[in-house]
């Protein structure tokens, strides 16, 4: 899938030479210390940055879940949803059944911004579900999570496995499903960096 | 026919988010309230104020675009909302496209709305109020597509607000040229002009605004 890929991010290298795979129906996990490129990989395979050096190739349908909401906050979950599930050409049954998934069910009618940050952190689990991808790009998304949750997430990762999807997360928190592969990223030495 | 759908669905949304927070009506309100203090502050000379308000609510039309340059992009680039929409296939351009449209859906009508009104105490009647009117019509595309630039430009800066009027203001005097232009005797070619100025800076702002969205990115 990412062939010798390399990152730049504000003039610093922050990984390079980076190569792995995944099959359908694979999931991995990616970990290193902060500031060393988790995220910035995640956003790349997205197709948010562009690499610096070596080439990737995705599935047609990638989500990403990351630290933003990319939800209305004055809005209920259930109507903030649909805006994501019509451009998705979802219909409401399905929209039902993300909620369901992430545990939101009962909150279809509040609005957004009056919830926790588990509930937060939930909902960006739901639309993320609502998406339907291929490949999942997750990052850090048990945060927040109580572990009820977590177990939820990991009930939910793996149908998504079952069902022949892929799944990249960066997670310090233990996650409770197999991974295929782990890639540890290491922050790169400062005089390489300068380099 | 996907990307035809999440434009429609985008422009949907922000229209209906618009109308529904009241922001819309904030430029209407500021228009009003500059027409009506203009005729207390020179009189209520009926000959002057025909001669004048075409100006003065064509300034109070630009300086009320500035009004919703803050909200205009940076709550969704911050919300993570053109990151999902860049993960979904539909480029930085189309989404600059889809506020360009949604933008002048809310603030276009309304501003026509509230020029009429307004052309009432300035004593703009006939033929110069359907000037007025036609010249804010034409011109009112360009005025939202110079927002989004604009708002795309300066989104993620602080004092982007400031910063934002300040830049808005020079790139707007040819509208305004034209615009107040087209209310003297021999007006029709600086309607003429207006209306190709106003085609050059829609038909840019796509590309400049969605190039400023790719840049803030990166």
């Amino acid at each position: 899938m990412a062939e010798a890929l390399g990152c730049v991010r504000g003039g610093r290298i922050l990984f390079r030479g980076l190569s792995f795979a995944l099959a359908p129906g694979q999931a991995g996990l990616l970990t290193g210390p902060n500031g060393v490129g988790k995220s910035s990989l995640l956003r790349l395979l997205a197709g948010l940055l562009q690499p610096s050096a070596g080439s990737y190739e995705t599935p047609q349908t990638n989500a990403l879940c990351d630290d933003r909401l990319a939800l209305d906050e004055h809005l209920p979950l259930e109507q903030a949803l649909r805006f994501w599930a019509r451009l998705d050409g979802k219909d409401e049954t399905q929209t039902a059944s993300a909620m369901a998934r992430a545990g939101l069910a009962h909150l279809a009618e509040v609005p957004v911004r009056y919830f926790s940050t588990g509930q937060r952190q939930r909902a960006r689990l739901a639309r993320t579900y609502l998406a339907d991808a291929r490949l999942w790009l997750l990052d850090e998304p048990a945060n927040g999570l109580d572990t009820d949750s977590v177990d939820q997430l990991g009930a939910a990762l793996q149908s998504h496995l079952d069902d022949g999807g892929i799944i990249l997360a960066a997670s310090h928190i233990p996650l409770p499903i197999a991974f295929d592969i782990a890639l540890q990223l290491q922050p790169l030495e400062e005089l390489e960096a300068c380099l | 026919m996907f990307v035809i759908r999440a434009i429609a669905t985008i422009i949907w949304r922000d229209v209906r988010q618009s109308y529904a927070s009241g922001g819309t009506w904030l430029p209407v309100i500021f228009y009003l309230s500059a027409a009506t203090l203009f005729p207390f502050a020179v009189g209520p000379d009926r000959e002057l104020l025909l001669q004048t308000g075409g100006g003065i609510l064509w300034i109070a039309a630009l300086l009320a675009t500035l009004l919703p340059l803050d909200r205009l992009i940076q709550p969704d680039l911050e919300n993570g909302v053109y990151d999902q929409l860049i993960v979904r296939g539909i480029s930085d351009e189309m989404i600059a496209a889809a506020r360009l449209v949604s933008h002048w859906l809310s603030f276009g009508p309304p501003l026509l709305f509230a020029a009429f009104l307004a052309s009432g105490l300035m004593g703009l009647e006939g033929t110069p109020l359907s000037i007025l009117l036609a010249s804010l019509a034409i011109a009112t595309p360009a005025l939202a597509g110079l927002a989004v630039m604009i708002a795309a430009l300066t989104a993620g800066l602080k004092g982007a607000g400031a910063l934002g009027g300040l830049l808005l203001v020079p790139l707007a005097i040819p509208l305004l040229i034209f615009g107040a232009g087209s209310l003297s005797a021999q007006g029709g070619s600086a309607l003429l002009f207006l209306a190709a100025i106003s085609l050059l800076l829609v038909a840019i702002t796509p590309f400049a605004a969605g190039a400023a969205l790719r840049a803030i990115r990166e």
